[in-house]
């Protein structure tokens, strides 16, 4: 390269050390600024917080144990599982109802078409924060008191303190169970793939469905035959104030979970009745003169097309589902805006709270931006 | 939403002030120069700070606000309040958006020396406890095993909850929901068996929300010391004296026999100590910068502890208790005025 004023590329570089430069010298000043003014103010700072006992509880955990004990580091991880899980059974909740709205929204049945409808325009005008109370309204103030229960099924209670279910009680075998569901996933896997294989060289395949399902399914159920077929149920029952034993979903987790699901599916089905008629009908007449009815058409040969056009829309529905969670502030769940909230209260630590809640999200949703840019990278065209 | 905007405001503040210049204007300074005290309450607790039906802010909490603008302006009206939720009410003061906050908050070690903030005194002495529907058949706090509790984010209570079922071997599960109108729903729902806050804030929600407040009980145990009083920032020692003194005053005139009414006698009064409280003789106000007669002009307009007590809490069942003078055999003590 050579070193003058008239070189392109040296000057781009330069430029480019010099923004650089700039950006550093703009935040170091702000980071300075900030620690300068907040001893002025005898405000304290540092992370060191973390470390110290919360001393308060928490309502609900997701896999993990809390006592008011335990630090502040592992509130905040409370909090966030706690957003993961709501986000989790969110994301796949509504991918299926908005699914299965968005089609019936293209349905030929007149009826179907015309509820599907009002359902998206009915929900997606009304505010996320709106729905939620009336979900959680719904929910504390018309389901009776525990010693009232609701029974609709047997072992099944549904009251205000939330919805009791049966479970397995727990036992050893379960750990195995599990471990072999996911072996057996893994196997079935391979072999689909091994499958695609040998249909591309040979042109036939083995019978994939059968021996996928015989593979998910019989590993577990061995180790349950060799585990001693353990049958004890964990039923809930009435003891004291509430019920304890099975296992609930609490009535702010239901009102968030369900809020975010109804909302984010209205959101969800318009992206894939749009994905859907951005396929040019021509490729439904094609299959249909291949010979293929309307259902094969859908899933064979315009669903593929159209997932190219709706993953990336969904991804930023995926975000803004993970993201409207901390809404739950408002009825209560403790996620990890809420306990943060808490935190910075208890502490006073208010531009450290904040930073952790933005690291945490910001954490999520590029995780989620990138599984969703892998999975469009797989499904887009491949040009050979 | 507004906790955020706050925080904002916090990170804005401590971003762009210049370390100098946080001294330069004082509290008082900017206070005289707008021409009000921006108070920051509670968002509607009966008998400390709520507006009644025609949206006049009322309470002790209130009056504490009304005392310290009567010292600074003679005139107990102009202060405009903030309703601040618990989570809100420290970052609020921090970022100078409220001058004073006087909203029901328990003076503890932690607060007074980690946030930046300086608890001027206590105007109710309160402790925590406990209060379930009567259905429930419930006596005492120890039968509370395995209850569910509504609470409030960010206060005392929440850790004192803790605490106390910790010490006594005991679980529960907190319903924990910052917005006081979204948590006493919940209590009055049976989203919980039980609802915990300071007894003043029991006593009060019983007495104003309470369908039915003959259904509720608050049990005997008193699990906490809450010291409640106003919080000024860290560092203006100025603001800090007026407001200080401010709470003194009503106290010192409770015990002196000065109130609303009857100040305007005693203008004249032989008693040296009523003279200088009155600012008749000596400077009480040169030392605080302000008008030497701020303690006269708080009295007339708002009334003594006394009065603010009966006018306020009485009404709602409330007892003197611990917020007797000391002269009575309460705690409420104010250093001499002179």
């Amino acid at each position: 390269m050579k070193a003058s004023v008239g070189n392109p590329r040296l000057r781009a570089l330069v430029y480019q050390a010099a923004a650089l430069a700039v950006a550093l010298i703009v935040a170091g000043y702000l980071v300075s600024n900030t620690l300068a003014n907040l001893a002025e103010r005898s405000i304290a700072t540092g992370f060191g917080f973390l470390g110290r006992e919360a001393g308060f509880s928490i309502g609900e955990t997701t896999f993990m144990s809390y006592s008011a004990a335990d630090t502040y580091l592992k509130a905040l991880a409370v909090g966030v599982a706690n957003t993961f899980r709501v986000a989790l059974i969110g994301i796949v909740a509504a991918t299926v109802l908005g699914t299965l709205i968005g089609l019936a929204r293209l349905s030929r049945n007149w009826l179907l078409a015309k509820l599907a409808g009002g359902y998206v325009e009915f929900i997606r005008n009304v505010p996320l924060l709106v729905q939620l109370f009336f979900w959680y309204v719904l929910i504390t103030e018309n389901l009776p008191l525990p010693r009232a229960a609701l029974e609709p099924l047997p072992g099944v209670y549904l009251t205000n303190r939330g919805i009791f279910f049966p479970v397995p009680a727990a036992h050893p075998a379960h750990v195995w169970m599990f471990a072999a569901l996911i072996a057996g996933i893994v196997a079935a896997f391979l072999f689909t793939r091994w499958a695609a294989r040998r249909r591309a060289l040979a042109g036939s395949r083995p019978p994939v469905l059968e021996i996928v399902l015989a593979l998910v399914l019989v590993p577990p159920a061995l180790v349950y035959l060799a585990g001693g077929t353990p049958t004890e149920i964990d039923f809930p029952r009435l003891s004291g104030f509430n019920f304890a034993g099975g296992t609930a979903f609490t009535p702010e987790f239901a009102a968030l979970a369900g809020g975010l699901v109804v909302y984010t599916a209205a959101f969800i089905a318009e992206i894939v009745r749009a994905g859907i008629l951005a396929i040019p009908y021509g490729q439904f007449e094609a299959a249909y003169a291949l010979g293929l009815r309307r259902r094969l058409a859908m899933r064979l040969v315009v669903l593929p097309q159209a997932l190219r056009v709706i993953v990336p829309p969904l991804t930023s529905q995926y975000l803004n589902l993970t993201k409207n969670s901390s809404l739950a502030v408002a009825i209560g769940y403790p996620d990890l805006v809420s306990i943060a909230n808490t935190t910075m209260n208890q502490t006073g630590q208010a531009v450290e709270g904040i930073a952790i809640i933005m690291a945490v999200y910001l954490a999520i949703s590029l995780s989620i931006s990138a599984f969703m840019n892998w999975y469009n990278a797989r499904m887009a065209l491949k040009e050979r | 939403m507004k906790a955020l905007v706050m925080i904002a405001g916090v990170l804005i503040a401590a971003v762009a002030a210049v370390p100098q210049q946080a001294a330069a204007q004082s509290t008082l300074d900017t206070v005289r120069s707008k021409g009000y005290v921006q108070c920051g309450v509670n968002t509607g607790l009966a008998g400390f700070s709520q507006p009644d039906s025609k949206g006049v802010w009322r309470g002790i909490d209130v009056d504490l606000c009304r005392a310290v603008a009567a010292a600074v302006f003679a005139d107990a009206n102009k202060v405009r309040y903030t309703p601040l939720t618990a989570q809100q009410r420290f970052t609020a003061l921090q970022s100078g958006e409220i001058d004073v906050l006087a909203r029901n908050t328990t003076w503890t070690i932690t607060r007074d020396t980690g946030l930046g903030l300086n608890f001027v005194g206590v105007n109710y002495y309160d402790g925590q406890g406990f209060m379930v529907p009567k259905k429930l058949n419930v006596k005492s706090a120890k039968q509370l095993n395995g209850a569910t509790i509504c609470v409030q984010p960010g206060t005392t209570t929440e850790l004192n909850l803790a605490d106390y079922f910790r010490a006594n071997k005991m679980t529960f599960k907190p319903v924990v929901i910052e917005k006081l109108e979204e948590v006493l729903n919940a209590y009055f729902a049976g989203r919980c068996d039980v609802y915990t806050t300071d007894v003043s804030g029991l006593v009060a929600v019983r007495a104003s929300r309470a369908p039915n407040p003959a259904d509720h009980l608050i049990l005997p145990e008193v699990i906490s010391k809450e010291p409640l009083g106003p919080v000024v920032r860290h560092g203006d020692d100025r603001w800090f004296d007026i407001v200080k003194w401010s709470l003194f005053a009503m106290l010192e005139a409770e015990e002196l026999g000065l109130d609303s009414k009857s100040i305007e006698q005693h203008l004249k009064s032989a008693n040296p100590s009523i003279q200088r409280f009155v600012g008749a003789t000596g400077d009480i106000g040169k030392g605080l910068g302000i008008d030497n007669r701020w303690a006269y002009n708080l009295i007339k307009q708002v009334g003594n502890y006394g009065e603010s007590f009966e006018r306020n809490l009485t009404p709602l069942g409330f007892e003197r208790g611990l917020n007797r003078l000391w002269t009575q055999g309460g705690l409420m003590y104010a250093p001499p005025i002179r």
